[in-house]
């Protein structure tokens, strides 16, 4: 009897722990399922292979990019020019692509540049300590000017056909799905399981605790600054080459789409939780929803005005948790 | 402490002179009163959010959704009058009560609920953006009377009247931050916000005022940029942030709070200016100056963290 109630004690307190740890995640996962019945009720198409696709593959570089969010914001820094570094990207490969490099060229330099500019970025946050928003509006302003200036605007047309990677089809299902699974899944268990990945739970939770603790919290910024450029340019590859035209603007505040992605994943703004498969989910969901406004005749112009009430929301239910647990 | 003050804006007075004299040197284009009217006539709108920011940033805040206020209360204004039907000035007043209004809800929410003010001000932005874009549809509004575009084109004693309302509002901000218990205050939260809330000051309330402060400033500008450019956009004033925190922060203000003067912020305006228009009078285009821009910040942050670690601050 005992024995019994205590097993029942064990098994319950272990689904709380569940639901706690992943309490965000399974809110975003419910939302998303949700709005697929509600609006598939509504409006059957919405269902149809070539929306669920384009939902999907469509945007799948923002979960990409809010992976490397993501990891920055749990390290207690933030990035705000992540949207010109993708823009800026997608040039450099559409570039070398049209110049007749070979293909594994014009997909290997751009992300190794992307690595090496957030490096630098993560380098100027780590040991001059200015806040990673100055130095990323500063990069932003950089990066956003120099592409406009270096493009003149123009687009990149005639790529090779062989360097259009997000183009690919497995089994009817578009390769930037499979990057974006792929991804969060090797990211999750990195996070959860590696040294490097718990460092940054550390430096991001107490920063002095993670340097009494003996960990190098410099170090683990920069390297977290450069696995986000890592992911930054997967993103940025996979936005170069989904359309068959490379524009030199990405969508507007795309920075901020994916730093919401994260936030509303469940990573809180104040570094030291969260995880990478809510942030995946969370753009999903965004994508989801930018899509239902289409099949429920709302105007699109009002989007924006819903993913900021989103973040706002969860940002205060982060804020009002934070305090009842202290 | 009055003296590295001091000295921080001296040194910037003078890079502004030397930076105007080269300007003179390398283009006769530049120094002439037209030329030098224009560009404070330019400078105005950057100017009144930068003399709010000061302030947000000495607390030891930042707000991220200036641009995005300027933006909304810009809206505002052309839908009260075109699409309601208001008399121009009554949309004008109920325009600034909005910005003021926008203000006060990041105040509220940075204050009430402890949110950090970077992360509330880039929700904030995206909102108060959303709802630019979702109550204009991205429909500009046009064809305001002509008495309107005195505010961003007219001239008063043959100074533009703009120049006229931000030297007013340095002023008035000057002496605010430099001699009242309010500004005083305000450097305190900046320096220790816990110390100043246990000697008494009222943080939130000033926080709140603060914050409101931004929204009214912004949406003044967002009337100024309105009958200047005579036409109402929901893209107005995207990335008017980065313009304005990097006067500020060029000004001396420091960006962990507690530093800085208003003089230090014109200063910042002017110096940033001057370059914008000397480098497009020699040629460089808009997007070239914004990579400068972004150079400008990065260094001029980098520079007074260096100086404040040699003096072991």
């Amino acid at each position: 009897m005992s024995t019994a109630a205590a097993t029942l004690r064990f098994h319950r307190s272990r689904t709380r722990r569940f639901l706690s740890d992943y309490g965000q995640e399974l809110v975003v996962l419910g939302a998303i399922v949700l709005l697929f019945i509600a609006v598939g009720a509504y409006n059957p198409r919405f269902l149809s292979n070539t929306n669920i696709n384009s939902i999907f593959a469509g945007n799948a570089y923002i979960a990409v990019a809010a992976i490397g969010m993501s990891m920055v914001i749990i390290s207690g820094h933030i990035d705000v020019s992540v949207g010109s570094l993708i823009g800026v990207i997608a040039t450099i490969a559409g570039t070398l692509a049209v110049s007749g490099y070979p293909i594994w060229v014009a997909w290997l330099v751009p992300i190794l540049v992307a690595m090496a500019i957030n490096t630098v970025v993560g380098a100027l946050v780590a040991y001059t300590r200015i806040p990673s928003i100055v130095v990323t509006l500063g990069m932003l302003s950089i990066l956003k000017g120099g592409l406009i200036s270096a493009t003149a605007g123009a687009w990149i047309t005639d790529l090779p056909a062989d360097f259009m990677i997000a183009q690919v089809r497995i089994f009817g299902i578009p390769s930037p799905v499979y990057f974006m699974v792929a991804l969060t899944v090797v990211a999750a268990l990195f996070m959860r399981y590696t040294d490097f990945g718990r460092a940054i739970y550390a430096v991001g939770g107490n920063l002095d605790a993670a340097r009494a603790a003996g960990l190098n919290p410099e170090q683990t910024v920069v390297g977290v600054f450069t696995l986000h450029g890592l992911f930054a340019g997967i993103a940025g590859l996979l936005f170069a080459t989904q359309l068959q035209v490379i524009q030199s603007t990405v969508p507007p505040n795309l920075e901020l789409t994916v730093i919401t992605a994260s936030v509303i994943g469940g990573v809180s703004i104040l570094g030291g939780t969260g995880t990478v498969v809510g942030s995946t989910l969370a753009a999903i969901l965004f994508a989801t929803i930018g899509s239902a406004l289409i099949f429920l005749n709302v105007s699109a112009y009002w989007l924006r005005a819903v993913l900021g009430l989103l973040i706002l929301a969860t940002v205060l239910a982060d804020m009002a948790r934070r305090r009842r647990s202290v | 402490m009055n003296a590295t003050l001091l000295r921080h804006e001296t040194v910037l007075a003078l890079l502004v002179c030397l930076a105007l004299a080269s300007l003179a040197f390398l283009s006769e284009r530049f120094f002439t009163p037209e030329n030098l009217l224009n560009q404070g006539r330019l400078m105005s709108e950057v100017g009144l959010v930068a003399l709010a920011m000061t302030f947000v940033i000495i607390t030891g805040g930042i707000d991220l959704s200036v641009g995005s206020m300027l933006g909304l209360s810009a809206i505002l204004l052309g839908v009260f009058w075109h699409n309601v039907g208001l008399p121009l000035p009554a949309a004008i007043v109920l325009a600034l009560v909005c910005g003021t209004l926008a203000g006060l809800v990041n105040g509220a929410i940075i204050t009430r609920f402890r949110v950090p003010p970077l992360i509330a001000t880039l929700a904030t932005l995206a909102l108060y953006r959303g709802l630019a874009e979702g109550i204009s549809q991205a429909r500009s509004v046009r064809g305001y009377p002509e008495w309107f575009f005195f505010f961003g084109q007219g001239e008063m004693l043959g100074v533009p009247f703009q120049l006229w309302v931000l030297a007013l509002a340095t002023i008035v901000c000057a002496v605010i931050l430099g001699l009242t218990p309010f500004g005083r205050a305000a450097y305190a939260i900046g320096a220790n916000e816990t110390a100043a809330r246990f000697s008494g000051i009222r943080v939130d309330a000033t926080k709140l005022w603060i914050y409101a402060g931004a929204g009214l400033l912004s949406a003044i500008a967002a009337v100024i940029f309105v009958s200047r450019v005579t036409t109402t956009r929901s893209d107005m004033g995207t990335g008017l942030e980065l313009d304005v925190i990097t006067g500020v922060v060029l000004g001396g203000t420091s960006i962990f709070g507690g530093r800085g003067t208003i003089i230090g912020t014109a200063l910042g305006l002017i110096l940033i200016q001057a370059l914008k228009n000397g480098l497009a009078l020699s040629g460089v285009k808009g997007d070239g100056t914004i990579v400068v821009i972004g150079i400008v910040l990065i260094t001029a942050i980098l520079v007074s963290a260096i100086i404040d670690r040699s003096r072991g601050g």
